[in-house]
């Protein structure tokens, strides 16, 4: 997997690029916003991590010149404007994902993953499968092994949204976004909460976990 | 039916010029009335001045001349060719007339003066009429007369005059009322509409300035010269808090990062880990707080104004209270919404953050046992969101001031918490035109979001 960094701070680029390398991507980067978007414009890269706020070129205009040059590389815009109208802006100006500064290394991490995977997913699936446990995406029914599992409908969303990023791992921030559509930090455990109910139902009785704390990160699910 | 007045003669204006037109009417009036005193006063003067010298006139003739003479006289002046407005009589002392241009003998009395005032019948109808009477030695009778058609013409020019003066200043004071009240209301109306425009967040409109450099034109100038400064100001605190932000959070995200990668490279001992552990979270507080101020200063600019759309509080609660619910009951604390429904226009994001805030309050001051209910009320005038607790509350005194940035009472300094919570919920309130109101829940804290609405 190939990512491209525009980032104008030297340190958080290098910082981003060590991480990234480590968890096994190549990565190239951009110091400004026109070496960024000739960068994007002639090679392949699976993804993009675009900071706003660049000399020359400011990062939302990259991403507008891409998408009018047809290019669909999912772009990761990040900011150090977490407002809701500046995320507005981003999403709008042909960007896939948002992140405000400064953000922890595993949120990023688990963002890019969710984009490269959002890419790779494009056949319309009616079934979602972990180890034992399936999500019938038409019927709404979920049974792992022989045993049907009764979910509220908002728990159903919450294990859709795991099963579709199945041994990823999904932050906190992304859950709230992605299934409650609220951008925001909730200062209380709100989602761990959610969380715990859910692995009630899905592990209670299974010698295997599915549904993994992970560690300063988030959330995983995964069959082993 | 009857049907509301134009807004521009409810103007104060017109209100104003219809209070003109009324003393402009009083004026004419009092005017003419003043002349109309006068003028008849002297036309009624000069009529008897005339009238007695005419008689003198004659009464001397009969003195020296006789009776005969005294006819000759009045023959003379009632002679056809002769034109006036005298009138005689002269009667011998059997009653039969022996010069006249008037045939009967008026049967009025005399007034004090000695004048009878009299009809007289002419072609155009009956006229009035003023004169003397004379016995003369021989036994007959004279009298002396003034016809008065004059009197009675000036009289009616007057009033005519006044008519048409008091119909005339009516209808300009009217129409030159609306005129200038309906201009007015324009000029105003333009301010008006800017004003509304730059409330609602377009702060780079300005009023539009005619050149004439009257009194509105002073207005604008001076307000846009306000609008100016305040935008100023805005943009100024606007980019201080842009470049707070981009110049803290590169520094906090090059730290955040550094630690993160040390943490990765697997620290020597478990002390040193947690310590990284901590200065993370740390950072974290850090950014939490000043991210809270950042969206308080967001939420005064007025920016979220254009992402505004029409939402139903209802909703908003029931997402609340599904979201929040389970924490809640981790607690033993049991959460509700009541039915209701009420639609507001504002900013999803931003009002759900004001509620979760709220809430967020709510279950770090109740009790476990106790209860927190959302309700969404509608009423005439507004929809009303509010989030009870059965906690502490706060005393009265208390209530205005927690709303402030960085104001945390005693009772909860050692809860976690940066003291921004409430602020920005009365920065979102405030955003939406909407109040805040703390009250008592006895026992507990009861807190209502309340959003005016058009009935």
């Amino acid at each position: 997997m190939h990512l491209l960094i525009v980032e104008d701070d030297a340190e958080t680029a290098s910082y981003m690029r060590k991480g990234l390398t480590e968890a096994g991507y190549t990565v190239d980067h951009a110091d400004n916003g026109r070496d960024g978007l000739f960068m994007a414009t002639s090679g392949s890269f699976d993804a993009i991590i675009m900071d706003r706020m660049l000399p020359g070129l400011d990062g939302l205009s990259v991403v507008q010149a891409m998408r009018a040059a047809k290019i669909t590389t999912p772009v990761l815009i990040l900011s150090a404007l977490g407002q809701v109208d500046d995320r507005v802006k981003g999403l709008r100006a042909g960007g896939d994902d948002y992140l405000s500064k400064p953000f922890a290394f595993s949120e990023l991490h688990a963002r890019i993953e969710a984009l490269l995977r959002r890419r790779d997913v494009q056949a319309v699936e009616t079934k979602l499968t972990v180890g034992d446990l399936e999500l019938d995406l038409l019927s709404r029914k979920v049974r792992r092994g022989d045993k049907p599992i009764d979910l509220q409908p908002r728990e159903l969303r919450l294990l859709e949204y795991l099963m579709r990023h199945a041994g990823q791992v999904v932050t906190r921030t992304m859950l709230l976004e992605g299934v409650w559509d609220y951008h925001f930090d909730p200062q209380t455990n709100v989602i761990d909460v959610h969380i715990s109910r859910l692995r009630q139902k899905l592990d209670k009785g299974f010698d295997t976990p599915l549904l993994h704390t992970m560690r300063g990160a988030g959330y995983s699910i995964r069959a082993a | 039916m009857a049907r509301p007045l134009p807004s521009f003669v409810r103007s104060s204006t017109f209100r104003l010029s219809l209070f003109y037109v009324l003393l402009f009417f009083l004026s004419v009036a009092a005017l003419l009335a003043f002349i109309y005193v006068q003028a008849i006063a002297t036309i009624d003067d000069q009529t008897e001045q005339a009238t007695k010298a005419d008689a003198a006139a004659l009464i001397q003739e009969y003195s020296s001349q006789g009776i005969a003479g005294l006819i000759e006289a009045v023959e003379d002046r009632v002679a056809p060719d002769r034109s006036g407005d005298g009138l005689y009589l002269l009667e011998d002392e059997d009653g039969s007339p022996l010069a006249a241009n008037i045939h009967t003998w008026p049967t009025a009395e005399p007034d004090a003066k000695g004048w009878i005032n009299f009809s007289i019948d002419r072609d155009d109808g009956p006229h009035a009429a003023r004169g003397q009477t004379y016995a003369l030695k021989d036994g007959s009778k004279l009298l002396v007369a003034r016809d008065l058609h004059a009197r009675a013409d000036f009289q009616e020019l007057m009033l005519d005059a006044l008519y048409y003066a008091s119909g005339l200043t009516l209808l300009l004071g009217v129409g030159g009322g609306l005129l200038i009240s309906r201009r007015m209301l324009a000029r105003l109306g333009t301010i008006n509409r800017a004003a509304e425009r730059i409330r609602t967040g377009d702060l780079t409109h300005r009023i539009e300035v005619s050149g004439s450099n009257d009194e509105f034109d002073r207005l604008s100038d001076t307000l846009n010269a306000m609008l100016e400064e305040i935008r100023r100001l805005m943009s100024g605190m606007r980019t201080v808090t842009d470049n707070i932000a981009h110049d803290l959070r590169s520094p906090l995200t090059r730290m955040k990062g550094r630690l993160e990668m040390l943490l990765r490279e697997t620290p020597d001992s478990e002390a040193q880990r947690q310590a990284i552990e901590r200065t993370i979270a740390d950072a974290d507080q850090l950014l939490a707080t000043f991210t809270a101020l950042l969206s308080i200063a967001d939420a005064e600019s007025g920016s979220a104004r254009a992402s505004m759309a029409s939402l139903d509080l209802g909703e908003l609660a029931t997402d609340i209270v599904e979201l929040y619910g389970p924490a809640a009951e981790e607690r033993s604390i049991a959460m509700h919404y009541g039915e209701g429904q009420g639609t507001v226009v504002g900013s999803r994001q931003l009002l759900f953050q004001a509620v979760a805030n709220l809430v967020d309050n709510a279950i770090k001051n109740t009790p476990g046992g106790g209860a927190i209910t959302l309700t969404v009320e509608r009423s005439a005038g507004d929809v009303r969101l509010s989030v009870a607790d059965t906690g502490p509350g706060i005393p009265a005194a208390e209530r205005e001031r927690v709303l402030e940035p960085f104001v945390r009472l005693d009772s909860s300094r050692s809860t976690p918490g940066s003291g921004l919570g409430l602020a920005l919920v009365a920065a979102i309130v405030r955003l939406h035109g909407a109040r805040i109101e703390l009250g008592d829940n006895d026992p507990g804290l009861i807190v209502m979001l309340i959003f005016p609405v058009p009935a």
